[in-house]
């Protein structure tokens, strides 16, 4: 059942007809020919296509492009604005933070979006530290680099076969550092 | 996916009207399980109707100093909350405990406590699954069941929970406020899951129809030391062999209150009511604790696959309220 | 042979397509836009074994923008005799999961939801799926086809005389599960038929393959088949044989000739269709003295394949290599069973046999109350253990002595159970690797130089996430004697000259051999023709692999020593690894930054197969049942703590021109027998059953 939508889509406006079945992953992919977010597991298992959904860092596999109608979207090509690389994505090249680069895009997203988190203050599991959860009254900003399991948690979300793990956690504490 | 209609409900009248309208509809909320379920051909729904606009997305604090939910909140915005993260860390917890950051930021609390089974038969078209097709017969009881239920099971359905919010929120015996054709109820979150028994297809007590506008706290001064405690084959982004959670109040070295749930094992939120109950009113020793939660364990059945879940919950049942009682200042 | 000179070569130089990747622009093989696409969904068996006794299509014909479907009645007729590839040939299926029929359609969303209404009846006999102990000899044959570079099965000495005599015996099995390779890129296509023949974007580690396969299977020319595959999102072995997903993708081409289409595997049928490691039953006896030098080391692996085409893990391949011992057997059998084919996945053999070798030469250490780095020491042997023949190099002891130092391995007190912190035990454990070197045969290269001083080397090799790109080029460079600016290298195309596949950590050494094959013919030729000008119109040379002359004469292999440190919770036997690190010997690295990039990610699998990973068959069904990432769980960020990777200085002037070794494979060798070492170092538990889970280690 076909119907028309409004996407924002890394700055630029688009109306396009979608099923309603069309995920936001397809809808870019498929029909914006918009191929930054990647397809891993579709079933929101791997994190290849996190895309910033109104801001935030979301799975668009899961996501009806329906559902979102007049939402504004920034993938991983979005980020580099003016064809300058956004300095995590400087930083990915610089620390060797990926290999095949499928999951890369995602990784990237997540990445930037988790940076943005910390400083608003976001727990994550390892936030809580002390068994008694007492450390949830701390609301303040969680210092990434200084902490490198947080960014193990909150990376998490985004697989990586290649395994590049390793070396995304000091390209991340670097622009966390900035 | 099969063919469905969308519509985006103006309130939640209209929501539990278009649904009532429609034996095969759906209320949609994040989607994080639906659509999934969907892609799988598990889920058919003829039409959804989008209730994220229509259910609240706000965290208040009551008079009587218990906080309410809006069903539509996301699970991110929940577990970043400060007055959640200050008086119930355990649902903070709990929370980002499950799925991951870009999953939390979809997933509503609604949606949250209604997430489906992780069974992998149950999400396998292919094979028999007495809780996607009634009658159909349960693959998991004789096939791989290592991630599945200890507790509270059926022959026909060993099935677990996944939440991991519910297990936290059985433990502070918050409330789930609905509004449906016949009107708006309160359940009480241990009530909302129902055990499979000979009707595993009905995971809860709600009637097509019925929304989720709220979950409601308790006041529960005691729990703004809590703990959830989830252990799963890997360190992140798993579903839960075991979950605990825990809180305590401790009055001169005796047990005045205890609450202890456990999540995956059982097919609903298990609340640890026959551990509390010996706990309540004594000391807490890891003798104590130990003898409390094998008592909660003692009518456990388990599978091939799964029978070490009873000294894992047992174990982890004691490391939880250990450390909890330990920690304090 | 002497190494060619680095001036490039050794730099760690950043990932030449790194900028396109990081934005997602990089195009992988679905992703290329073509016009007007259709698209593909499969539909697959629902038994195991059995006959088709009806299909009906006429649903999924009926939905509005379905183009055509396909089943063995009308799908055209291939000419392979490969059993995998031979899809939609008759009304027979020989596993759960086999393609059996497919959708081609306007969108993705009515190919998918077409291809579940297509209703097949199938008439099922018995199947036989379960690989167990229980397959007695008359069910289990020596394999037959298994890479021809090593022999199957070995002998040396009295094996059973050896054993008897020894003072320390030891008898135990190990057992490795299947794996699926998973890599985040699924395998996908695009398909266009035209009268000049197909082109195809396809997810390889080898276009040349597909493009063979492909001509074979549609009676076409070589020529009249092109295959694209500039960008590829991981294979790790699983995109190296050719499968039926681009057999199916053609015969929709075909079937709707002149439009494009596009397929992807979903990841459920990823665990049906693209191959996987085969689970392993390995039989470890050991006999040494009592200062723990081997005497006697006998290995057997029983494994499966399908019945339609047969591929050995060949878990005992690297036992011979390691140690020095005069007596020496190994055995292997296969069961074939009504399952998918398994096929190679990083380091075949060695990764699964030296988890049960290097388990059981711990448990040997243990025994004899010695060192566990110490006791590899000891039999360090002086010459190749089966054929005595000298290693062209051989590196172990030196990485076994610079990683016990780096890790700070002593002092160790050798007790278990001994450590504890907070709650957790804690352990160290160790283990050797090690993964041939080698060369495949099948590259040609070709290099064009032009006037203004630019070199243009193409072949059809590809970028699977090794740093090909890069690291190729800075061959190139140095083998040429430019800087790299003056290097165009081309490839991921069967336009180019063919090339070896991507495999056997073989790639910068087939590839690279050969152009410094081209760079030095390029060279003789502008010398001795043309006064080592470039002519106005270029010059171009293309050459062949050359032999490697030292090949019979030294044996071949990259070495490593792996080091992990565990804790294990006392009360949960929740598991972490919170430093992994691994030195290796693996000839010049030709950049420092990629390389190392492959070791952790190589050691991290091992950590994933150690901890995580499993495919678990439902011998009722005849199917992986966890297929999906969600429950098919690889490592996560969370999962993974330090990883650090190094290597000793080594000059092998034999391997080949450049002096590599290969570098893809060898950090999962042994990794996970480091992490069950330490596990057992933890808490004197032995796990000789893949993966270590909590459960294991409950107390």
């Amino acid at each position: 059942m076909d119907t028309e939508i409004a996407l924002r889509v890394d700055g630029a406006d688009h109306r396009l007809t979608v099923d309603t079945r069309t995920t936001l992953l397809d809808a870019l992919r498929e029909r914006l020919g918009n191929t930054s977010p990647k397809k891993g597991c579709d079933h929101g298992q791997c994190g290849a296509c996190t895309i910033l959904l109104d801001g935030r860092r979301a799975n668009s596999c899961l996501a009806l492009a329906v559902a979102h109608d007049g939402a504004d979207i920034v993938t991983a090509a979005g980020l580099a604005a003016d064809g300058q690389l956004h300095p995590m994505q400087r930083s990915f090249i610089e620390h060797d933070a990926f290999q095949c680069g499928y999951c890369t895009p995602g990784q990237i997203v997540s990445a930037v979006a988790m940076v943005e988190e910390a400083a608003t203050g976001w727990p994550s599991a390892v936030t809580y530290r002390h068994p008694d959860g007492t450390d949830g009254t701390d609301t303040g900003p969680v210092d990434l680099a200084a902490n490198p399991d947080e960014i193990r948690e909150r990376m998490s979300g985004n697989l990586c076969r290649c395994a590049a793990y390793a070396n995304m956690i000091p390209a991340i504490q670097e622009v966390a550092r900035s | 996916m099969r063919p469905f209609r969308y519509e985006r409900a103006t309130d939640a009248a209209n929501a539990v009207a278009l649904l009532a309208r429609a034996p095969q509809a759906a209320f949609l909320g994040g989607g994080t399980n639906l659509v999934d379920l969907m892609k799988l051909d598990v889920a058919r729904p003829e039409l959804l109707v989008d209730v994220r606009r229509v259910t609240p997305r706000t965290i208040e604090q009551l008079p009587d100093g218990g906080v309410r939910i809006g069903a539509g909140v996301t699970n991110s915005d929940l577990a970043a909350d400060p007055l959640i993260r200050r008086r119930y860390p355990v649902v903070a917890q709990a929370v980002l405990n499950g799925a991951s950051t870009q999953l939390r930021n979809l997933a509503t609390v609604g949606g949250n406590l209604l997430q489906r089974t992780r069974c992998l038969y149950f999400q396998d078209i292919t094979t028999a699954c007495n809780k996607r097709e009634p009658g159909t017969g349960c693959s998991a009881i004789e096939g791989h069941n290592r991630d599945l239920a200890i507790l509270g099971t059926s022959p026909d359905c060993i099935a677990t929970n996944p939440s991991d919010l519910a297990v936290a929120l059985a433990a502070m015996d918050a409330t789930v406020q609905t509004i449906g054709p016949d009107g708006s109820r309160a359940i009480p979150l241990t009530e909302l899951h129902r055990l499979p028994g000979s009707e595993p297809q009905h995971d809860n007590v709600l009637t097509h129809g019925e929304l989720i506008m709220a979950v409601v706290l308790p006041p529960l001064p005691f729990a703004t030391r809590s703990y959830y405690r989830k252990i799963r084959d890997r360190a992140s982004y798993a579903f839960a062999l075991v979950s605990v959670a825990a809180a305590i109040d401790l009055v001169d070295g005796q047990v005045r209150d205890v609450r202890i749930a456990l999540g995956g094992v059982a097919p609903k939120p298990w609340r640890a009511t026959r551990a509390e109950d010996l706990l309540r009113g004594g000391p807490v020793d890891e003798e104590r604790l130990r003898r409390a939660a094998e008592a909660e364990l003692a009518d456990a059945r388990p599978q091939a696959d799964n029978a070490f879940k009873i000294p894992l919950a047992r174990n982890a049942i004691v490391r939880t309220v250990l450390d909890l009682v330990e920690a304090a200042p | 042979m002497s190494t060619i000179a680095a001036r490039v070569m050794g730099q760690a130089l950043d990932r030449v397509e790194g900028a396109d990747k990081v934005r997602g622009l990089a195009p992988y093989a679905f992703e290329h836009p073509v016009p007007e696409p259709a698209y593909l969904s499969a539909v697959r068996s629902t038994v195991a074994a059995g006959q088709i006794t009806g299909i009906d299509c006429s649903r999924a014909s009926a939905q509005s923008g379905v183009l055509a479907v396909l089943t063995y009645l009308n799908a055209p007729r291939v000419g392979t005799d490969d059993g995998e590839l031979r899809i939609l040939q008759s009304d027979q299926v020989a596993f759960r999961g086999q393609f059996v029929a497919a959708v081609i359609a306007e969108t993705s969303e009515i190919a998918r939801h077409a291809a579940g209404l297509v209703r097949v009846d199938y008439r099922p006999r018995p199947h036989d799926v379960e690989l167990a102990d229980a397959h007695g000899p008359d069910q289990l044959r020596v394999p037959q086809q298994i890479w021809p570079l090593f022999p199957i099965e070995t002998d040396k000495g009295d094996v059973d005389a050896g054993l008897a005599s020894a003072a320390i015996q030891l008898d135990e099995t190990y057992r490795t599960p299947w794996y699926h390779h998973n890599p985040l890129e699924p395998h996908t296509t695009i398909a266009c038929w035209t009268t000049e023949g197909v082109t195809l974007y396809v997810s390889t580690q080898y276009p040349a393959g597909v493009q063979h396969t492909v001509a074979e299977a549609f009676r076409l020319e070589p020529a009249q088949v092109r295959v694209r595959s500039p960008h590829v999102g991981g294979g790790f072995g699983a995109k190296l044989p050719r499968h039926s997903d681009v057999i199916l993708a053609v015969m929709a081409a075909q079937l709707v000739a002149g439009r494009p289409v596009r397929f992807a595997l979903t990841r459920h049928q990823m665990f049906s269709q693209t191959g996987y490691r085969s689970p392993t039953i390995q039989r470890v006896r050991l006999g040494a003295d009592t200062d723990g030098r081997l005497v006697a080391v006998a290995h057997e692996s029983v494994e499966q394949t399908s019945r339609l085409r047969e591929f050995a893990e060949h878990a005992t391949r690297a036992t011979p290599t390691m140690y020095a011992t005069p007596h020496l057997r190994t055995r292997q059998r296969l069961a074939a069973l009504d399952l998918p084919s398994p096929t190679i996945m990083r380091a075949p053999g060695e990764s699964t046999g030296l988890f049960a070798l290097e388990s059981a030469l711990d448990e040997l250490a243990i025994a004899c109350g010695v060192d566990p780095v110490e006791l590899r020491v000891r039999n360090e042997p002086a010459e190749h253990p089966l054929d005595g023949l000298p290693f062209s190099s051989r590196g172990l002891v030196g990485c076994l002595r610079e990683g016990a130092r780096r890790f700070g391995w002593q002092p160790r007190d050798a007790t278990p159970r001994a450590r504890r912190d907070n709650g957790w035990l804690v352990g160290t454990g160790m283990a050797a690797s090690t993964y041939p070197a080698m060369q495949l045969p099948g590259t040609k290269v070709t290099i064009r130089a032009t006037p203004d001083g630019r070199h243009i080397v193409s072949l059809a090799a590809v970028d699977i996430g090794t740093g090909t790109r890069t690291a190729l080029a800075q061959v190139a460079a140095d083998a040429l004697r430019v800087d790299l600016d003056r290097v165009e290298l081309r490839l991921g195309d069967t336009a180019y000259p063919p090339a070896a596949q991507e495999g056997g950590s073989a790639g910068i050494s087939s590839w690279g051999a050969t152009i410094c094959a081209g760079a030095d013919e390029l060279r003789r030729r502008l010398s001795t023709e043309y006064g080592d000008t470039v002519p106005a119109d270029g010059l171009e040379v293309t050459v062949d692999m050359p032999e490697n002359q030292y090949l019979g004469r030294y044996v071949m292999h990259s070495f490593g020593a792996q080091f992990a440190e565990v804790r294990v919770h006392e009360e949960t036997g929740e598991i972490r690894v919170p430093r992994q690190l691994g030195v290796y010997a693996v000839g010049r690295v030709v950049n420092p930054k990629t390389a190392r990039s492959q070791l952790i990610g190589g050691m991290t699998m091992g950590l994933s197969m150690a901890l995580h990973e499993a495919s678990v068959l439902d011998p009722r069904y005849g199917h992986v049942v966890n297929h999906d990432l969600a429950s098919y769980h690889i490592s996560s960020n969370a999962d993974v703590g330090a990883v650090e990777a190094y290597w000793i200085e080594e000059d092998d002037p034999y391997v080949n021109p450049m002096g590599t070794k290969g570098i893809g494979e060898i950090g999962i060798v042994g990794a996970a027998a480091a992490i069950a070492n330490a596990v057992h170092h933890a808490t004197g538990v032995r796990v000789r059953e893949l993966p270590i889970t909590c459960d294991k280690l409950l107390p």
